[in-house]
């Protein structure tokens, strides 16, 4: 039989390179904690879980809006500004109630979403050029409301708790919107139509049209949503911190979530959604992080190794060209 | 002293991890001749022309070319020992001028090192003139047809001094006149003592332009013809290993008279691609759209299924004033649209077999938002056995079919909306002459079952072969229309050239 030299350019893919395509993230977080339980002393605790759980928080939350929108071929850079106004709008509402402030902030990230989306989707303007208008223009109604200072919270406890409560003995409280959201958004991708949709629009926007699908509410149904968890995420961030920062909260934020997205195989272009590969790279993501912290290596080594794993997690998924 | 053979490959072997591609594959090219490269889509054509031009490395077997042994590493160079390929997607820059495609990568130099412009303007200028095409090299490549780009490729070609140039299907986006153009090129190209290596699947165009033909058949040498001493049956037969009929539409009498009608646009006017034009489709119907590309074919197939709404006239369905406005509004009337290109308009590539065959049904499969998986499966099932699409699973991404096979799930994708008409831009187009016989009796299926069909095609043995009707169309009027045993490919090209003749005189009228 075969003889010659293996040639890499084959359309016919082997099917080893094909499942350890599929697995990356999976085998990237393997490599995370082998590492870690090669060369961290005391890393296999259960704090260390509690800690993962509160730190990933965000990054999960913000994660999977990042990935119904990059599933629809856009992007969302305002992520990071929608927190802040989160937070911001919430302390401000704290005074006539918790639910009427939780309301309020993301309803008023949802309007955000609305404007992103209805310009994305309706008027096809560039998802990076309308998304990088609202992140300056979330940020700056959030320091306008704020008036440049920090609104401090921690005189509302029942608040704090959603993000410095315990339930059930030592589960941090950031679990509970954790799955809700995560569970909710993998149910769309992968058991509605609409989650069909969301693909199929940003896979081929041509086609999904002859195909009868309405593109332009399909794309701002994702940026809706998208800025709704990234509330959700400011809220769990606001009251874990006790103090709305509209200046700072929230910064880069973004390039977290996006880089979850990215490591957790969804394509960039638009089209594949992985809802659990975001939540593994979200994962991967923090680890790094607590890694390199808990090694005693400066911090800013951590955002080295990230920028490696990230290229080199979308260099392995890239496609053969057709 | 110059061996007869240009090119020599002998017991070409090529697997891929385990799978045998080419088995022991001899093909040889005569200096100066166009040699036709035939077979169904997997039967091992592209592997073959892949292994020549350094794609691919063979496992076995030695190429000569030119006299000399050869096992080109890269595409380059091969390019660089004179073969030269032409894709089937052009690899062209369309936002750069002809000439700058033309030199691409290897720009002529002055003496102080930068780009001498003047020069490659000239040089491309005659490069073209002498194929016998005469366009302004200094507009952008997209200004021009896609034959005009093929023929920048060609003239591309032919800078880097090609003996062998290899055409992977050159006709298949071309309507009939530019194919002649082509032809015109290659005629000159022969002359001037250059092999050609032509893959094509219209059969017509292997009679007419090529001397020799090698036929592959899953990986194997299954013939090598003399065209002249080769009649139609005899090279299908070999293609396909068996005995093989097309479908053919009943010529008998008009049969829709007076059947009720379906759809009819009246004056319908778009853009400068239509003027005024009115057809009708009634029930049952295959009605052909004849003509030359840029005649307004596609348009109208877009204006009737709503992706673009008409400037003026009117779209009626059933007797009643059609609302429609978009293809969601076209889709609930009961049509379905497989568009001319199916990578760009009609698939998902990145989704599977399944979701791409029921995303137009979606609405109907869900309950509550939510897909339903078994009445899903079961659909997907059915017409994955219905119309044999080859997949190893409906969880397959659509990508990795063929091309006939992706056509099928498209046509599955209408099918299944039990739609009343089905309007088809080149459904056969790319497709190997297996699938496309399959996919030509399902439009006659279609017709049986009383679903109106709309089909477009640039080969008119195709139209001839399977409609009622045939409207003829130029610069987006109606010239004509054919029916029952006017039906034939030398009455379309009358209508079309009567046609055009009546536009001229009309012309000269209007001077004098």
């Amino acid at each position: 039989m075969s003889t010659g030299p293996v040639n890499p350019i084959t359309l016919e893919r082997p099917p080893l390179s094909d499942t350890l395509r599929k697995h990356s993230p999976v085998i990237m977080l393997g490599t995370l904690l082998l590492i870690n339980a090669i060369f961290t002393s005391n890393f296999f605790t259960i704090d260390i879980v509690w800690l993962i759980i509160i730190q990933c928080a965000t990054i999960i939350l913000t994660g999977m809006g990042q990935t119904m929108v990059i599933a629809t071929g856009g992007i969302d850079i305002s992520i990071g500004s929608q927190m802040a106004l989160a937070a911001v709008v919430c302390a401000h509402m704290l005074p006539y109630g918790i639910l009427p402030a939780v309301i309020a902030a993301i309803l008023a990230c949802a309007v955000m979403g609305l404007i992103s989306g209805f310009m994305v989707g309706k008027l096809n303007v560039s998802p990076m050029v309308v998304t990088l208008s609202m992140l300056l223009f979330a940020r700056g109604v959030a320091q306008v409301l704020n008036d440049g200072r920090i609104l401090y919270i921690d005189q509302y406890k029942n608040f704090e708790f959603l993000g410095q409560g315990k339930i059930l003995g030592e589960l941090p409280m950031q679990i509970i919107p954790i799955v809700i959201v995560v569970a909710v958004v993998y149910f769309i991708i992968e058991k509605t139509a609409w989650g069909r949709r969301i693909q199929a629009v940003g896979d081929n926007p041509t086609a999904a049209r002859l195909t009868g699908i309405n593109a332009t509410w399909t794309i701002i149904s994702a940026y809706v949503f998208s800025a709704m968890f990234a509330a959700v995420a400011g809220l769990v961030l606001v009251s874990k911190v006790g103090a709305a920062d509209g200046s700072n909260m929230g910064r880069l934020a973004e390039l977290d979530a996006i880089a979850a997205v990215a490591v957790g195989g969804t394509s960039m272009a638009g089209g594949r959604a992985k809802v659990m590969g975001t939540l593994l790279g979200a994962i991967v993501m923090q680890l790094i992080t607590i890694t390199v912290v808990m090694n005693n290596i400066q911090y800013e080594y951590a955002q080295i190794l990230k920028s490696a794993i990230i290229i080199f997690a979308v260099f392995i998924q890239r496609e053969s060209r057709a | 002293m110059q061996q007869e053979y240009l090119l020599e490959m002998r017991g070409i072997d090529k697997a891929f991890t385990g799978v045998k591609a080419l088995t022991n594959v001899d093909f040889s090219v005569k200096r100066g001749e166009v040699h036709a490269l035939m077979g169904e889509n997997g039967a091992g054509k592209s592997t073959l022309i892949k292994v020549l031009t350094g794609i691919y490395h063979k496992d076995a077997g030695t190429i000569i070319f030119d006299g000399q042994e050869i096992a080109p590493k890269t595409a380059l160079a091969a390019q660089a020992l004179g073969i030269s390929t032409i894709y089937q997607e052009l690899n062209l820059v369309p936002f750069q001028t002809v000439y700058e495609n033309i030199y691409m990568g290897r720009e002529p130099r002055t003496p102080i090192g930068t780009i001498d412009r003047r020069k490659m303007i000239h040089d491309a200028r005659e490069v073209l003139e002498g194929m016998g095409i005469s366009i302004d090299v200094q507009e952008p490549l997209r200004q021009y047809s896609t034959a005009i780009q093929q023929m920048v490729a060609i003239a591309r070609a032919l800078t880097i001094n090609a003996k062998l140039v290899v055409m992977d299907e050159p006709t298949s986006s071309l309507d009939a006149k530019e194919v002649e153009v082509l032809f015109a090129v290659i005629r000159r190209l022969r002359e001037q003592g250059i092999a050609i290596i032509f893959i094509s699947h219209r059969l017509s165009e292997i009679f007419e332009i090529c001397e020799r033909v090698t036929v592959l058949r899953n990986g194997e040498l299954a013939g090598v013809f003399n065209v002249d001493e080769l009649d139609t049956q005899t090279l299908v037969n070999c293609m396909l290993g068996r005995a093989f009929t097309s479908a053919q539409r009943n010529k008998g009498a008009y049969a829709f008279e007076d059947a009720e009608e379906l759809a009819r646009l009246e004056s319908v006017s778009w853009n400068v691609r239509l003027n005024g034009i009115g057809v009708d489709i009634k029930k049952g119907e295959i009605v052909g759209l004849a003509g030359l590309l840029g005649s307004g074919r596609t348009e109208l197939c877009n204006i009737l299924f709503g992706a673009e709404p008409p400037d003026d006239g009117s779209i009626f369905w059933l007797d009643q004033p059609g609302d429609i406005r978009s293809p969601r509004d076209a889709i609930r009337l009961g049509m379905g649209y497989c568009t001319e290109d199916r990578k760009v308009e009609g698939l998902f590539l990145h989704l599977s077999v399944k979701d791409n065959l029921t995303m137009a049904m979606l609405p109907q499969l869900t309950k509550n938002g939510v897909v339903q998986k078994k009445k899903q499966d079961a659909i997907v099932q059915q017409y994955i056995d219905r119309l044999s699409i080859k997949t190893p699973s409906s969880e397959q991404l659509v990508r990795y079919l063929s091309g006939g096979n992706q056509q099928k799930v498209l046509l599955a994708r209408w099918m299944c909306m039990n739609p009343k008409l089905i309007i088809l831009d080149e459904p056969t187009r790319g497709i190997d002459v297996g699938a496309k016989a399959e996919i030509e009796s399902l439009i006659q299926e279609f017709s049986a079952a009383g679903i109106s069909v709309l089909m477009i095609s640039s080969e008119m043995e195709e139209l001839v072969r399977n409609c009622d009707r045939i409207v003829v169309m130029r610069d987006g009027k109606k010239l004509g229309e054919l029916t029952d045993e006017q039906i034939s490919m030398d009455d379309i090209m009358d209508t079309i050239s009567h046609g055009a003749s009546e536009i001229l005189t009309a012309k000269e009228d209007e001077r004098t």
